[in-house]
């Protein structure tokens, strides 16, 4: 039986290196989308359009404009002189944000009387506009705490811990890996035995004493192998280049890695298994690689979604990597913690590897 | 016909760049195709066919050389694969063609009609065009192709994937076009059809090797054809004997009788074809010489050698030393998928060292016993036996016996020669010093060694079939399915082919062979007819030909008649 299943991932190592399509999958696009992605998916907002509507005529209203547009956050595109220029400046994108601080601004300071100053932001994205109305606010606050007559009642001092300067590319990296490796994994084996079947070698391989657990065997070894080969490349590249801090202890990567990569394996076979043609192939495999990120809690948190949605996150791996991957770099997850979320994807990769072999012999009929 | 269409190639030739140096796919192939009869346009696959159509029907230009087209307002060209809309009736397609072409008002219903009538699919008009069988599929293409009726008719392989009955119908509704006056140029890798046409012009690798009526194709060979008799001799032994022999150009069996092509010169005598002890009641006789006598001995000329001496014994087959039972057993096999019923309660057995063949239309059953032999599905009743294994318990073990080579010689096309080879050995088990020797073994035989480093894909379409069936051999099974080996290959590479399957099945191996090509079925020693998931035939060719040949033939009827009779019988014997 492994005299067959080394035949068979020798040519399946053969078959990948020497097609010039699969040479690209696997060696050039993971390195594209690490330079890429972590700038692309950055949450950090910078060069804000602002428009400046100051009606105030003392110190305090060009102070408060002035730390608005000396942070790199802020761009002042636009200096407004009526609060009907405010509209057109929203509406056209020309601003996404307006600072208008009113008439009676310093006067109100000076008297003690409250002095409120208006923010409009542009809420067609609402990410952006909740982010920029959070550092406006926060400027705002530290121009209020300065100029205020007495000591606030209550002021609120937050520490970030794990991620201390709050740098979305920390948060982001580790997604990162888990998308790359699961994308490269699974396309390659979706692509692998739905091109046999186009060429016709399917046949001849079921002709062969191969069995159906023999042929998952010898197609998943070579893509776990190279999925492995593939994230040590890219967990150096985050230590080395993205300067990650690597909190915990890589062996326990090395838990989740090999348990997730099969579990996309799986997907990956069972996709090829039912697909006749390369091109259901890499339908099929965008099907379940589009929901596996989106639902993993990557970039919106798993607790905020609706409850049966929640439940669905359950049998998708990446959600189980994701705490593993952003746990071992951030915060030194322990060994407990880990294996709580290794058995689930132990079982998905168990389970969708039995249901392609399974469907290996049912799809000839 | 004066007046009608006629095109003129003048030293046409197209290269297409490829991986090494590219390729010529026409080589100056100068000729004339005249209107009112059917001109063939002879070749095997690769050797240029479709090429020289989408040269002439304009789709493609020509490197050097000119068309020159006359007399014709509209040429027609129907294509391998035809768009007809699968998801649309047969009706909705032909309105579809209408509209493209502008038939409108009351020329429209009328050439609607008109076309159904012709083409017998009046009765079909609400089918889905994808549910129609390939011969009523090509019917429709054609009258799709043929909306407005055409001055010049260009098909490329249109009975390719029809059956026999479907494809006599074809070329019928053909006939009468070209009767009426059309210029028609019809491409064929058949060379039964080739002999029917009024002109031929045959290509080889690109190149012209003859223009003119296939009469007179077989000119030269007149008295240079034999049919040697010698009930006392193996035919197969004296064949691969005849094959490097000089003087011989070709050596086929056919029937009893081996068909002989000499060189020019002096009539072979017995005395030179069998040894002493094979004489007693031989006889030779000369026979008219076929379409496909002359295409070999033209070919010939050009071919390369053939790898290896096919004197050679035959290799020893080391799973032969196991005492077996019977190498294949069917009783009462049935196979359904659902309510379908695929085969139904099929009985034969094949002997050891027999060539079997599995003839039928598509859907007739062929491919699902095929299956089911080589352990691909399990019977749904009844008992299929390989080696003596029951298929329904030890598939897997039945495997191991068997050797397989599809029609699509299956290879990894990017793995080069020694890469397949080390692989099929890989997953039938062979290990080390084995390994090793039957790599070298079948590298020798088959003329591989040369080829080791170069890349399977890349191979012409002959190397890759020698290839496919070193793969198949490598770990010696006792039995070899072949299903439709030799479909679209050249004559030359035809023949060589089934010297090496002859060899085999005199060294042991059994041979089974499923096709619906009909000169295939030639080659094998006894044949099942299926039809409709039924045998409804069982005998050697030579049998079936004598029991069912049609009333009223005079000529020597051939396999296709006999087929064809089977069926309208059974069809008659159904309604």
């Amino acid at each position: 039986m492994w005299r067959r299943i080394v035949a068979l991932v020798v040519k399946e190592f053969l078959a990948v290196l020497k097609d010039r399509k699969s040479r690209a999958v696997l060696l050039v696009l993971p390195f594209l989308q690490l330079g890429v992605f972590p700038f692309a998916t950055t949450f950090e907002v910078t060069g804000i359009r602002l428009a400046v509507l100051n009606e105030d005529a003392g110190a305090e209203g060009r102070e408060l404009v002035s730390r608005f547009t000396a942070t790199p956050t802020f761009r002042a595109v636009a200096t407004l002189t009526h609060s009907s220029e405010i509209a057109p400046m929203i509406d056209s994108r020309r601003a996404e944000l307006v600072l208008h601080v009113g008439k009676t601004f310093s006067r109100a300071l000076k008297t003690g009387a409250s002095a409120p100053v208006q923010l409009i932001a542009d809420g067609r994205n609402s990410n952006t506009a909740l982010i920029t109305l959070a550092y406006a606010g926060e400027i705002v606050g530290a121009f209020g705490r300065e100029h205020a007559r007495a000591p606030l009642p209550a002021a609120l001092v937050d520490r970030a811990w794990f991620n201390p300067n709050l740098g979305s590319l920390w948060s982001i990296l580790p997604g990162i890996l888990a998308i790359i490796i699961s994308v490269a994994t699974t396309s390659i084996t979706a692509f692998s035995l739905a091109r046999e079947k186009e060429v016709g070698t399917f046949q001849q391989l079921l002709v062969t004493p191969l069995r159906p657990v023999e042929i998952v065997i010898g197609k998943t070894l070579p893509a776990l192998a190279i999925g492995l080969g593939e994230s040590a490349v890219i967990v150096a590249a985050m230590v080395l280049l993205y300067r990650m801090p690597l909190v915990g202890r890589v062996g326990l990567l090395y838990v989740g890695i090999p348990l997730f990569l099969l579990a996309n394996i799986g997907m990956g076979l069972m996709v090829s298994s039912v697909a006749r043609t390369q091109q259901q192939a890499l339908l099929g495999a965008f099907l379940f690689l589009l929901p596996e990120v989106i639902l993993s809690g990557f970039a919106t948190p798993i607790g905020n979604m609706p409850d049966w949605i929640q439940t669905l996150t359950y049998v998708n791996p990446m959600r189980y990597f994701l705490v593993i991957s952003q746990g071992v770099f951030l915060k030194d997850l322990p060994a407990d913690a880990v294996l709580a979320q290794a058995w689930p994807m132990a079982l998905i990769a168990l389970g969708s590897l039995t249901v392609a072999g399974w469907l290996f012999r049912r799809r000839l009929y | 016909m004066a007046g009608g269409a006629t095109i003129e190639l003048v030293g046409l030739t197209k290269r297409f760049s490829g991986a090494r140096g590219g390729v010529a796919a026409l080589r100056s192939v100068s000729a004339r195709i005249e209107p009112g009869r059917i001109t063939g346009l002879v070749g095997s696959d690769g050797a240029g066919k479709t090429t020289l159509m989408r040269v002439i029907a304009g789709l493609m230009a020509a490197d050097e050389g000119e068309v020159r087209v006359e007399n014709a307002a509209e040429v027609g060209y129907m294509p391998q694969s035809f768009a007809t809309y699968e998801d649309l009736t047969v009706a909705d397609n032909l309105a579809l063609y209408a509209d493209l072409e502008g038939v409108a008002g009351a020329a429209r219903r009328a050439r609607l009609d008109e076309l159904l009538a012709f083409t017998g699919l009046g009765p079909f008009q609400a089918r889905l065009a994808g549910r129609l069988s390939g011969g009523m599929r090509q019917k429709l293409a054609l009258a799709c192709a043929l909306m407005r009726p055409p001055d010049a008719l260009l098909l490329d392989e249109p009975s390719v994937g029809v059956d026999p009955l479907s494809r006599r119908e074809l070329w019928e509704i053909v006939s009468g076009l070209a009767a009426k006056g059309a210029l028609v140029l019809w491409s064929t890798a058949y060379l039964d059809e080739a002999e029917r046409c009024a002109a031929v012009l045959v290509l080889h690798q690109g190149r012209l090797v003859y223009a003119g009526p296939p009469g007179s194709f077989t000119g030269p060979l007149a008295g240079r054809t034999f049919a040697l008799y010698a009930p006392a001799a193996s035919l197969r032994a004296v064949q691969r004997r005849a094959g490097v022999q000089p003087g011989i150009v070709d050596a086929v069996r056919r029937e009893r009788a081996l068909r002989l092509v000499v060189a020019e010169g002096p009539a072979p005598k017995l005395a030179d074809l069998l040894a002493e002890d094979e004489r007693a009641g031989a006889a030779l006789e000369p026979v008219r010489p076929t379409f496909e006598d002359a295409l070999v001995a033209a070919l010939r000329s050009t071919a390369e050698p053939s790898p290896t001496p096919l004197l050679a014994a035959p290799a020893p087959i080391a799973d032969l030393d196991r005492p077996t039972a019977r190498p294949v057993e069917v009783a009462n096999l049935t196979r359904r998928f659902d309510s379908f019923v695929a085969v139904d309660s099929v009985s034969f057995a094949v002997e050891r060292g027999e060539i079997f063949g599995l003839l039928g239309p598509n859907g007739a059953g062929k491919s699902t016993i095929f299956k089911v032999l080589c352990g691909l599905l399990p019977p749904s009743g009844g008992t299929a036996l390989i080696a003596g294994i029951d298929l329904s318990r030890a598939r897997a073990a039945a495997r191991e016996r068997i050797g397989y080579m599809s029609q699509r010689f299956s290879l990894y096309g990017e793995l080069s020669v020694g890469q397949n080879l080390a692989f099929f050995a890989g997953v039938y088990g062979l290990s080390g010093r084995r390994k090793r020797e039957r790599i070298a073994a079948v590298s020798a035989e088959f003329g591989l060694r040369a080829l080791e480093d170069e890349r399977a894909g890349a191979l012409p379409l002959g190397h890759r079939q020698r290839l496919a069936l070193a793969a198949a051999l490598l770990h010696e099974p006792a039995i070899l399915f072949l299903d439709e080996p030799t479909s679209g290959v050249d004559p030359v590479t035809r023949r060589e082919f089934w010297l090496r399957i002859n060899a085999l099945a005199e060294a042991g191996v059994t041979v089974m062979v499923s096709t619906h090509f009909l000169e295939e079925a030639e080659y094998c020693d006894r044949l099942a007819i299926l039809y409709e998931g039924r045998l409804i035939a069982l005998g050697s060719a030579a049998d079936l030909k004598r029991a069912h040949a049609p009333p009223g033939t005079t000529a020597p009827p051939g396999i296709e008649d006999a087929f064809i009779a089977l069926i309208r019988a059974q069809a008659r014997a159904a309604a």
